[in-house]
This record gives C-alpha cells, sequence and structure tokens, in this order.
C-alpha cells in the first residue's frame, strides 16, 4: 500500500510522522512511501535523504491525497485536510477523540478508518507504539532543559575557590513517563530531587530514579491510581493533605516541573497561586500539563510568564516539538511498529484486525462506524497492589513465639516418647550386642544431623563426592568374607571388594579435583 | 593382629569420618577436610585386611588394585558437567555391594547351620555367625533383610538416576499402568517374602526378594522427572548410607553403622535442604514430578522481546552492579569458560559482578558452584539466594543463563502456579533483565515463565555458549 506523510500544517509543529529511517522498514514491510516535499525540513531531513532511502517525493498536498492509501501524520488533520480524505483511506495520527467529536464524526463521514496514536493500550506488549510515552519521555527532559535555561544558578552543589554553591531542589509532581524522564535528568545535573504521585505503588520508580518520594501519611484504602495505569481523581481530604505537603515544600524548591494530568479531564490545578507567592525569586515552575489548562494557577498555556516576585512560569505546550529530530525519529519508530502489527504478513497489505486487544484500541472510525470509547482492556497495566500485611506488634510476636515454641515441645517430647517407647519394645527381646550397636548407630545419627548443617552451601556437589566415597566404607563387610568357606560368597565378595574400591577411589579423587578449583578473588 | 588395635584404628576411622564431613564448612578447610576422609578410609581398610578375620589375599590385593585404576581413570576422565552421574554411577555401585555381601551372610549363615564340626575349624565372619544364639540369628535375619533390600533399591534407582541425568534414558516421567500402586505391591510381596525367609525358606526369597526391591528402585526414580533430580541423587546418598549401615549390624561391625549412619544421614539433611528451596514436601517429589499436577495457571498477556548481542554488550558497558544467575543450561552448552571470562572482562571495567546461585540451580546439590569455580571464577563473589536477594533492586543487569523455574516470579504471584511458594531468585527486580535461552519453550518443569514476558526483559536467544562467545568480542 502506498503509505504517505504531510508536512505538518500547524505553525509551532516540527515534527514529522516518517523517517528516512523508519521508511527503509516501511518498504520492508511491502509498501511505497511518499512523502511531501520539505516534510522533514524542520527536523533536518532532507528531500533527498528520503529519496535515498527510497521514498516518491511529491510537491502538493492534494496529490498526496489522491494518491496515497495510509496517510500518517502527527497532530489530528484540520479542516482543510479533513476535507480531503477520500473514502477507505487509512489515518494514522494523534487523534484525540474524547476531545475532538466533531473530527471523530467528519472522519467517520468521509469513510475513513482511523487509528489514533494517542489511544494505544498502556500494556506491555503495545509498547513499541506507545506514541504518549516516547513524546512524554522527550517533553520531561525538555523540561529540566527550558527551566535550567530560566534558572540562573547550578544545579549541582559544588565546593569551589570561589565559595559554596548549594544544590538546587526540584520537585516533580506527577511520576508517569513525562515525571520519570524529569526526575532523571535533573538528577544527573546534580539536583535535589522530590517527587509526588498519588499512587503509592510508583514510589519505588521514583526512588528507582533517584528521587526522594514525598509520602503522605494516610490510612490504607486510598488509592488514586486506576485501570490502565493513569490516575484518577481523588477525594476531597487526600487533597487538602497534597497541598499542605506541596505549601511546605514551596519555600524549600527552585525549580518545580508539574505533570498531573487525569485522562479527559482538565489538568488539576494542584500548585495554588499562594505557593508561587512563597517561592524564593529566581525559580522556576515548568507546567507540563500546560495544554490542559495547566496544574500552575498562572499558567498561560504556550507562553512564558515572569511574576512580580520574580518567579518564571513556563507553560509551553510544544516540548517534543522543540527536540524535532529526536521526536521525530522516536515517533516514526512508534508508527512503524504500528504499521508491522497492522501488515502480520509483510506483504504490504494493512489489515486492521480488530479482535487484536490493541488495534482495537486504538482504531476510533472504521468500517463507517465509530468505534470509540474502546471495551476496556482485558489486561491491567499495573498489577494491583498486593493487600498490605498488618504488621504484629512486639507482645503479638512474643505469644506467637512462644506458641510456636510449646508446639515444637509438645511435638518433641512426643516424637522422644514414641522412640523410648519402640527402643524398650525392642530392648526387650533382642540381645545385648544389637543393643550396643544400635547405641553407636543412634549417636552416629545425630552426629551426622549436627555436623551437616554446618556445611556450606556451595560444597553441596563436594559433599555428596565424600559422602559417597566414605560409603565406600562398605568394603569392610566384603574383606571381612573374603574368607568364607563357599566359593560363591568368596566371588561375590571379591567384586564387592572391586566395585567398592572404585567408589573408594573415584570418590575422593573427584573430590579432591573439584576442592583444588575453589579460589579466592 | 589384636581385636583391642582393630577397634582403636575403627575409633581413629570414625572421628576423621566426622571431621571430614565437619570440614566442609568453608572452602579452604575443606580442602584439609578430604585428607581426612582418605585418612580415615586408608586406616580401616589396612586394619581391616591385616586384622587376622580376612584371608584369600590373593584374589583380594588384585581387586583392591583394579579397583584404585579403575577409579583413578574414571576421577580424572570426568568433565566438571558429568559430576550428577558420576555419583549417582557410584551410588549404584554401593547398593550392589551392599546386596551381594548381604546375601553372602545368608550364604554363610545357612552354611554354619549345615555345619556339625567344631567352631575352631572356622575362621573369620564365619567362626562369629556360628557362635550366635537363635534370637540373635533372627535378628541377623532382618538386618540381612533390610540391608540387601535398601541396596537393591538402591543400585537400581542409581542406575536410573545415573541413566536420566547422562541423558541415556529419557527426562521424562515414566509410569507403568498401576503407578505407585505396583511398587506398593511389590513392597508388600517383599515383606511376605521377608516372612518366609524370617522362618527358614532359604535364599531363594532373599533373591527374589531383591529382585522386587530392584524394581522398585527402577520404576520410583522412572517416575521422577529431571528437574527434581537433586533431590534424587541425595536421597540415593542418604540409601547407600542406611545400607552400610544395615550391613554392619548384620556383621556386627561398628565402623561400618557409623559410617553409614553418618552418610545416611548427611544424605537425608541434604535432601530435606533441597525440598526446601523448591518448597516441596519430601514425598510428593519421591512420588511423582510436575507433570502429573494438573491445575490452571493464570494466562500471561505481553510478548517477548529479543535482543542481540550489540544490545545486551551496550547495557553491560552502561552497567555498575551486574548479577549472573546460571542454571542448567549453562551446565549443558559448557559455557562456564565463557562466563567466566566476560566477569573477568566486566570487573576488570571495574564493575561489580557477582553471581547467584539458587539451591536447586543444576541437576546436583551445589552443581553450579562447581562448574564456576572449574572455570576460575572466585567463590566469594558466587552468592547463595538469600545472601543476593535483597541486592537484586540496585542492579542494573541480570543475566539469567539458562535458568528457568528458579527465576519464576509465578512463585510469588500466582498461588495456582505448580511451583506456587518455592523461593526463588528475584530477578525481575533490577532494572534490566537478559535471558540467554535457547528458544520460547518451557523449562524442566513444563511451566511458561512470566518473567520472559515482562517489560524489562529481554531475550538473548541461542545456544549460552556460542551467544555469550559472540557477546565478549563487543565487551571492549
Amino acid at each position: 500500500m502506498k503509505i504517505a506523510t504531510l508536512t505538518e500544517s500547524s505553525e509551532n509543529e516540527n515534527r514529522v510522522a516518517i523517517t528516512p529511517e523508519s521508511a527503509k522498514f516501511l518498504i520492508k514491510f511491502g509498501h511505497q512511501v511518499i512523502i511531501q516535499s520539505g516534510a522533514g525540513e524542520k527536523a533536518r531531513f532532507s528531500d533527498n535523504d528520503y529519496k535515498k532511502s527510497g521514498c516518491k517525493i511529491l510537491k502538493s498536498s492534494a496529490s498526496i491525497f489522491k494518491e496515497a492509501d495510509v496517510i500518517v501524520k502527527v497532530n489530528a488533520p484540520n479542516k482543510a485536510e479533513q476535507s480531503k480524505f477520500q473514502k477507505k483511506q487509512i489515518l494514522i495520527s494523534f487523534v484525540w477523540p474524547a476531545q475532538n467529536k466533531s473530527l471523530l464524526e467528519n472522519l467517520n463521514k468521509k469513510g475513513v478508518t482511523s487509528i489514533a496514536m494517542d489511544m494505544v493500550p498502556r500494556i506491555s506488549r503495545a509498547q513499541k507504539m506507545d506514541a504518549l510515552s516516547s513524546m512524554s519521555n522527550i517533553a520531561g527532559y525538555r523540561a529540566v532543559v527550558e527551566a535550567t535555561t530560566n534558572f540562573d544558578r547550578f544545579l549541582t552543589g559544588q565546593i569551589t575557590a570561589a565559595g559554596k554553591v548549594p544544590p538546587a531542589k526540584v520537585l516533580v509532581i506527577g511520576a508517569g513517563v513525562a515525571g520519570l524522564a524529569a526526575i532523571g535528568t535533573s538528577v544527573s545535573l546534580g539536583a535535589i530531587v522530590r517527587a509526588f504521585d498519588v499512587r503509592p505503588e510508583v514510589a519505588e520508580q521514583i526512588e528507582s530514579m533517584g528521587a526522594e518520594f514525598l509520602m503522605l501519611d494516610f490510612e490504607d484504602g486510598l488509592d488514586g491510581s486506576e485501570t490502565g495505569g493513569y490516575a484518577a481523581p481523588s477525594s476531597p481530604e487526600f487533597r487538602e493533605k497534597q497541598l499542605q505537603c506541596f505549601r511546605e515544600q514551596a519555600e524549600e524548591v527552585d525549580i518545580v516541573i508539574t505533570t498531573a494530568l487525569i485522562p479527559g479531564m482538565d489538568a488539576p490545578k494542584l500548585w495554588l497561586k499562594e505557593f508561587v507567592d512563597k517561592m524564593k525569586p529566581g525559580s522556576v515552575i515548568v507546567d507540563l500539563a500546560a495544554e490542559k489548562g495547566g496544574n500552575c494557577d498562572l499558567t498561560k498555556p504556550g507562553e512564558k510568564i515572569v511574576t512580580k516576585n520574580n518567579v518564571t512560569v513556563i507553560g509551553y505546550t510544544d516540548f517534543p516539538s522543540r527536540m524535532a529530530a529526536q521526536s521525530s525519529a522516536l515517533y516514526a519508530t512508534n508508527i512503524r511498529h504500528m504499521i508491522d502489527d497492522l501488515t502480520p504478513k509483510k506483504d504490504g497489505k494493512i489489515d486492521i484486525n480488530m479482535k487484536d486487544d490493541v488495534i482495537r484500541g486504538c482504531t476510533v472510525t472504521h468500517n463507517n462506524q465509530i468505534t470509540f470509547p474502546p471495551p476496556p482492556p482485558k489486561v491491567q497495566a499495573i498489577a494491583k497492589q498486593a493487600p498490605k500485611t498488618i504488621e504484629k506488634t512486639a507482645e503479638e510476636i512474643k505469644a506467637d513465639e512462644l506458641n510456636a515454641f510449646k508446639k515444637n515441645t509438645l511435638q518433641q517430647t512426643i516424637l522422644l516418647c514414641i522412640g523410648g517407647l519402640f527402643m524398650f519394645v525392642i530392648g526387650n527381646y533382642a540381645p545385648s550386642e544389637f543393643m550396643q550397636h544400635m547405641i553407636v548407630f543412634a549417636l552416629a545419627c545425630f552426629v551426622g544431623f549436627q555436623v551437616i548443617w554446618n556445611v556450606s552451601h556451595a560444597l553441596h556437589t563436594p559433599l555428596m563426592a565424600v559422602t559417597n566415597a566414605i560409603s565406600g566404607i562398605i568394603i569392610i563387610g566384603a574383606v571381612l568374607q573374603m574368607t568364607s568357606e563357599s566359593w560363591i560368597a568368596i566371588f561375590l565378595a571379591a567384586i564387592s571388594v572391586l566395585i567398592s574400591t572404585i567408589n573408594i577411589v573415584g570418590g575422593f579423587l573427584v573430590t579432591r579435583r573439584m576442592l583444588a578449583m575453589f579460589q579466592k578473588s | 593382629m589384636e581385636y583391642g588395635l582393630v577397634s582403636a584404628a575403627y575409633i581413629s576411622a570414625s572421628v576423621l569420618f566426622i571431621l571430614s564431613l565437619g570440614g566442609l564448612s568453608n572452602q579452604e578447610k575443606a580442602k584439609r577436610a578430604v585428607w581426612f576422609g582418605i585418612a580415615g578410609m586408608g586406616l580401616s581398610v589396612f586394619f581391616t585386611v591385616f586384622g587376622g578375620s580376612s584371608g584369600n589375599f590373593w584374589l583380594l590385593f588384585p581387586m583392591i588394585l583394579i579397583g584404585s585404576a579403575i577409579g583413578y581413570y574414571v576421577a580424572q576422565k570426568v568433565e566438571m558437567t558429568e559430576m550428577p552421574q558420576l555419583v549417582a554411577a557410584l551410588h549404584s555401585f554401593v547398593g550392589l555391594a551392599a546386596v551381594f555381601i548381604g546375601i553372602n551372610a545368608q550364604l554363610e549363615l545357612s552354611f554354619v547351620q549345615d555345619f556339625n564340626g567344631s567352631l575352631d575349624e572356622l575362621s573369620g565372619f564365619t567362626k562369629k555367625i556360628a557362635s550366635k544364639n537363635s534370637a540373635e540369628i533372627s535378628i541377623m535375619a532382618v538386618e540381612i533383610f533390610l540391608g540387601v533390600f535398601i541396596g537393591a533399591v538402591t543400585f537400581t534407582g542409581s542406575v536410573v538416576a545415573f541413566g536420566k541425568l547422562s541423558g541415556k534414558i529419557d527426562g521424562k516421567v515414566f509410569k507403568l499402568p498401576g503407578g505407585h500402586g505396583l511398587n506398593l505391591a511389590a513392597l508388600v510381596i517383599s515383606l511376605l517374602l521377608g516372612l518366609l525367609y524370617f522362618n527358614g525358606s532359604g535364599i531363594w526369597t532373599i533373591i527374589l526378594m531383591s529382585i522386587l526391591a530392584g524394581f522398585i528402585g527402577w520404576h520410583l526414580i522412572m517416575g521422577i522427572g529431571g528437574a527434581d533430580m537433586p533431590v534424587v541423587v541425595s536421597m540415593l546418598n542418604s540409601y547407600s548410607g542406611w545400607a552400610a549401615a544395615a550391613i554392619g549390624f548384620t556383621l556386627g561391625n561398628d565402623l561400618l553403622i557409623v559410617t553409614g549412619a553418618l552418610v545416611g544421614s548427611s544424605g537425608a539433611i541434604l535432601s530435606y535442604i533441597m525440598c526446601k528451596a523448591m518448597n516441596r514436601h519430601f514425598i510428593s517429589v519421591i512420588l511423582g514430578g510436575f507433570g502429573s499436577q494438573v491445575q490452571t495457571e493464570t494466562e500471561i498477556e505481553g510478548e517477548q522481546v529479543s535482543i542481540d548481542a550489540d544490545g545486551v554488550a551496550s547495557l553491560l558497558n552502561d552497567a555498575d552492579q551486574v548479577i549472573i544467575v546460571p542454571g542448567y543450561g549453562m551446565a549443558v552448552a559448557q559455557a562456564q569458560q565463557t562466563v567466566s571470562e566476560l566477569t573477568r572482562r566486566l570487573r576488570a571495567k571495574s564493575k561489580k559482578v557477582r553471581f547467584g546461585i539458587h539451591p536447586v540451580a543444576g541437576r546436583l546439590p551445589g552443581h553450579m558452584n562447581v562448574l564456576l569455580a572449574e572455570a576460575k571464577v572466585p567463590y566469594d563473589i558466587v552468592l547463595e539466594m538469600d545472601e543476593i536477594n535483597d541486592d537484586f533492586p540496585n542492579t542494573d543487569v541480570v543475566i539469567v543463563i539458562g535458568s528457568n523455574d528458579i527465576v519464576n516470579p509465578a512463585a510469588q504471584d500466582d498461588p495456582n502456579s505448580p511451583i506456587a511458594g518455592m523461593p526463588v531468585l528475584e530477578v525481575w527486580k533490577s532494572k534490566n533483565v537478559i535471558v540467554s535461552k535457547r528458544g520460547q519453550g518451557t523449562g524442566y518443569s513444563g511451566i511458561q515463565n512470566p518473567l520472559f514476558f515482562k517489560e524489562n526483559t529481554r531475550m538473548f536467544y541461542g545456544d549460552a555458549k556460542q551467544s555469550l562467545d559472540s557477546l565478549l568480542s563487543k565487551i571492549d
């Protein structure tokens, strides 16, 4: 099929949906690739690069709409582009179906099959095409870069001949992909990083990136996570605690990066005006939720403002586009994986398999039907947290120990009694010589038990080889029988001597060989 | 030689054997401990041979010499990866010897009972029997019965274990129709034969019983899957000890009793440790493998993502903390030298490399430690499960080489899994997991491993040795 991409129509968009690198793969899947002339210019990919990868270059978008079967874009098509679509064409781009009802209807009317890159379910299998994650990753990184450009101090603490520099403190709110990327970047620049998220289970991820997790004191049962690995709106009490926590942080931190989003809703206001007022002059706030209204009261989407007390609030909405070469490369790879999954036979034929969970999830219009919203995903993105075990008090532990001890004592006593009785019965009938041997036997068993517990775990194989060699002691029995009167007995004894010797010599030598190999570094 | 002198030698030998086993508590002491064992064995054999109760030296000495030569040859030739089958094969010898000695004792017994001459004409063991009274003789019959029975089970069981470990017999679970009912029937018939024997029915009962016991040993071990072999081998080790002890009772020889009891109890404890490491009961291991369980496991969603040598190399070049988890697959591919070389190179770049060893990794307790030692991996970076399990979250890369069940998170997450509750190495908690594996198949226990589907897991397909070799050249 013919897969084409257009020059993005929006002014601030520098990205492109197909790179020369990803085009090579698409061609390998059996497709033809068409690029609108100049589409990759802003992301530093020239028409020539595309030609070298085997793409066809067309001048006008009209001719592309006429020729292509699949249109791949970054942003959702605008009004003009929507009208150019033809029946049975496939659109792959960000669509935001929940917010863009009219777009959905227009596409459906045209008979277009639309695949929304923003609807890829968050399950392991679909990670490779999760464009939201790859874009968020870039946004998180860029947010730190923007913050440091506007922050006129070091991030890392230094002690120099010219004085001591304290490290900057960064607070990251929301530890999704963008938040974690921001944490990683700030940590590597040397800042002290704290992070907050309503989902307690991400604490581990936050700590693994080197930040401190701000824990709210709460009773169990309050849990901000919901299906699909995204956050859910929280209760008023929870919100109050959360704001209290931020209020305390506001006076301390130098850089705040907010990334809190709830799917299908406006961004929650978490960084109130009073917090901004409390911050030190020169502090920076980067609001990655600006597109959805912002987490900060003062955020102006798309703009950078400076407050009266000299706090910079950055509300850019185009972080990924500011790193067009990188983000195009990642987005194009996501698209390439999506087309890979849509072309199961690699024969250049696209098959929209609505039984596939991932494809079903992101297909929003198909066969003249709006197929949004999809049924809930069958697989949980993050396993449910195991119920917390209730900590036992010291007394309970003591009582448990005592009980276990009593039970143990009882068991041992019973066993000893049974064993004693058994011995008594035997002793009553058996001759004295046998009983003497029995004493030796029982003691040897106990010695064996005690000795073996101390054997190092790593030496279990040598232990087996040694005990095996020692069990060759049975040779003594055979040697004693060599004087028998019966020839059969002598023959059998001789064979026994032979094989026990093999056992003894082989066992010991092999143990020595093994032990000689163990060496300290 | 005096009876007292021989006894003194026996006491010294017993002490030496105990010291020998106790000395295995660490790697340095262990080297000395073997000499204790060898000295003990030398003492006891020497004093038994020249203690005045033996004879027919013209046959005895060649047998000892030939046996030593064969033992020496085998010990020098064997590969460290073949250690499990060697140990199993050696166990079978002890079992067979116990059967022969038991039958011999019966032969002597019937000879003595038909003998009408003076006691002074007899010598050695025969004389000892002839002086027994009737109660002692019936006790002795019980001892002979036990010795032969345990010996025969050990013999055939070890032969099967040897076959399975060396790949000469299919490692899968095999049972005759009737299953354990058949074993039970054989056991009951053996006991009946035993009753006949105690009442003086003659030697044929003992021979028939040993054949039946041999069948039990064969059938029992055939019914146990390859993954349970560590338990089986240590169990057979224990049996061989008990057989020796039973023979010791028959012959009235305290050294045999002491040594047999030492070996028997040590094998029993080892089996217990292995079972605990697999969170299974000894009985359930003996009575059948994983294969027989029919349970619905949780379905696993997701896919296995593969990685090539370049990808692994770049992960390793970036990592500071690396843990390698070897399994039976490393032994099969003979990859321990390559693993050792890889370790050396990573350590040369001042990365922290350690090994995590699960108690049941491999086919013999401690199997992996021996292989790594052979490849000159220093033992102080080889840690056991409990020592290393808490360190995985701080680890950058875990390389899993040919192990499967011992790193299966289902043991903790999925209560329906056949291995639920088994302690496992928590490799999935690290940042990246590389799984070196032949293909997409399941492990020995035949259960699917959710680890392979985790987001931080990458599958490094191919023969362990070849893929690690290709990796080596890329670690600069």
